[in-house]
């Protein structure tokens, strides 16, 4: 059984279709990538496999469970994190409160009126470790506003860890970042591959060609192409189209 | 900075000052001119806009139509103690009961929104409690008010205390707001209270790590709807009498007044800034000019322009820019003794 699957997902807004009959599936442990033109529809599908959007049509099965249609914070809890493309963060508080306020210790305790959170050096600990494990060490009471371009996105996915989730969903986590930020990314992105299952949006092809175990072509809101990096290497549409430089 | 930064002590040292202070008015209050229930209205007040700010500072939501629950607060004091059972604690429990329960129904069709869609169903809903307290003549007195409001002792088992006059009425508001107070102090600093701060921040995200977002904003709804019915029952007592007017749009807009000019959006003790300083001028412009309204409202207007994180915010910033010199001082003379220490030892170099 997979662990994550996507079945004949379809959705339009209005008049216009951005989904149509998405297959989408990643083993435990894979890292599968998707790749795709802009405005091919990579970003709503992760938006409608997240909760962000409910289908029109097709299913959603996390874990042997249906999780078509549910909200987000219920998606969260199952054990599904996502980073974003445009980065979310809390941008006033500093980098620890930012992971502190995503792990399940303090979720389980939200509506505790009387616990003092800067108390618990526990919860704090655990999220130290957190941004040391996304190379954030030192940062911990620099404000998420503060930090560099390079530094945010690692931020952003040290939230998404904080969660201690079983699949990760990363949209496009090098956009903007120069060679030796993609770099240390993508050293992170392998070590992360280690320990969870992770499904990814990406422009940089030698990013996702030197880590993906699978990767899906997604254009016009269809999935066109799949297969392993080698496989697609060969595939004449891939090779013919404009998504960049394959590794 | 977000509102909630840093450990919190049981006591902080401004909670410490504000009650102090309180408590220390009947020395000295009528030696500079005031009276003792312009601190008991002002203590009122700071209430409401401690309980509102859990809103609007710390969850990021705009209610325009706060003065309802405030105003549904001291109706329900009222009616209660004149219909129902003339017990002060009743009464009080009561009324905040009345006002949590109406802002928790409210709280259901407005929690989905925020931004400039939740503050005008806010107003609407608001304006809704204004028309019914103003046409509801055989319940409400209609535009003539509930008079007759009597305030009740309070009753500890054998012990009862009287709170006719406005010292002892001032006491009891005291030890009421102090326990409001201590309680949201802690509250902000809770899981819960950082839940809302993030909420506020990005509300997008708190959902996706896993927060019922709705749930947070439906709750910071309806325990700041039950500060201002408690705030509205101590103002109905006080007054001995609850009008409508205290629920009209004016009212709401005077309590979103006070905590933006006190900086509630960047300190909890804004709007107790805040508040003090919108009665003060009340009183003393308006001992001045009729138009006193007109001239707070330029100050208003300087302060967004100006200073918008408000009075709390001037202050850290001037706390800040002192902090800093202190540190460049310190830093200057710490070189120029290391300098001093170089010169010598050269000359002593020299010699040898």
């Amino acid at each position: 059984m997979k662990l994550f699957e996507a079945t004949g997902l379809s959705k339009r807004f209005g008049d216009q279709v951005v989904l149509e009959d998405i297959t989408l599936a990643c083993d435990e442990g894979e890292l599968v990538g998707i790749m795709g033109p802009n405005g091919a529809g990579k970003t709503t599908c992760f938006n409608v496999l997240t909760g962000r959007f409910r289908p029109d049509r097709g299913t959603v099965r996390f874990a042997g469970e249906d999780i078509t249609g549910l909200a987000p914070r219920e998606i969260a809890r199952k054990g599904i994190s996502r980073s974003f493309q445009i980065m979310n963060l809390f941008d006033d508080y500093c980098a620890l409160d930012n992971v502190l306020i995503a792990t399940p210790q303090v979720r389980r305790q939200g509506f505790n009126p009387w616990r003092d959170l800067d108390a618990d050096s526990t919860a704090k600990d655990r999220a130290a470790e957190v941004l040391a494990s996304v190379g954030l060490a030192g940062k911990e009471r620099a404000a998420a506003r503060s930090l560099s371009y390079g530094e945010r996105r690692a931020l952003e996915i040290g939230v998404a860890l904080a969660a201690e989730p079983r699949m990760l969903f990363l949209d496009e986590p090098t956009a903007g970042l120069g060679a030796e930020g993609t770099a240390r990314l993508t050293e992170l992105v392998a070590q992360l591959r280690r320990r969870l299952t992770i499904m990814v949006i990406e422009h940089d092809m030698k990013f996702l060609f030197g880590l993906a175990d699978r990767i899906s072509v997604i254009h016009w809101g269809q999935v066109i192409a799949e297969g392993t990096p080698a496989q697609l290497r060969q595939n004449e549409w891939v090779a013919r189209s404009n998504l960049g430089v394959l590794a | 900075m977000h509102l909630a930064a840093g450990r919190a002590g049981f006591f902080p040292a401004p909670l410490v000052l504000t009650l102090g202070l309180l408590l220390s008015t009947p020395l000295w209050i009528a030696q500079v001119g005031l009276y003792q229930y312009l601190a008991l209205e002002i203590m009122i007040w700071m209430m409401f806009a401690m309980g509102f700010n859990l809103l609007l500072g710390f969850t990021g939501l705009p209610s325009f139509g706060h003065g309802a629950y405030f105003g549904i607060g001291a109706y329900a004091f009222g009616l209660l103690q004149l219909k129902v059972w003339p017990n002060l604690w009743f009464d009080l429990l009561g009324a905040v009961l009345v006002a949590a329960s109406i802002g928790a129904l409210v709280g259901l069709f407005i929690s989905h929104r925020r931004g400039i869609y939740y503050a005008l169903l806010t107003i609407a809903f608001g304006q809704v409690a204004w028309f019914v307290a103003n046409k509801w003549h055989g319940m409400t007195g209609g535009e003539d008010g509930l008079l007759g409001i009597r305030r009740l002792p309070a009753e500890f088992g054998v012990l009862s205390f009287d709170l006719a006059g406005n010292n002892a009425l001032f006491f009891f508001c005291l030890a009421v707001f102090a326990l409001v107070l201590l309680g949201l102090w802690r509250l902000v600093h809770s899981p819960f209270g950082r839940v809302l701060s993030a909420i506020k921040q990005n509300e997008l995200r708190a959902s996706f790590v896993g927060y019922d977002v709705w749930l947070y904003k439906w709750l910071a709804f309806t325990l700041s709807t039950a500060v201002a019915g408690l705030a509205g029952a101590l103002f109905a007592m006080a007054q001995q009498s609850a009008y409508p007017n205290v629920m009209s749009l004016q009212n709401s807009g005077f309590v979103v007044m006070m905590v933006l000019v006190g900086g509630g959006l960047v300190s909890f003790w804004g709007p107790v800034v805040g508040a003090a300083f919108f009665i003060l001028a009340r009183d003393l412009l308006g001992a001045y000019t009729e138009t006193w309204l007109l001239w707070y409202g330029l100050i208003f207007m300087l302060m967004v322009l100006f200073k918008p994180d408000g009075i709390a915010g001037a202050w850290q910033a001037a706390m800040e820019a002192w902090r800093r010199r202190n540190r460049s001082a310190a830093a200057s003379s710490g070189e120029g003794a290391a300098m001093r220490m170089a010169v010598a030892r050269g000359g002593a170099d020299e010699a040898v």
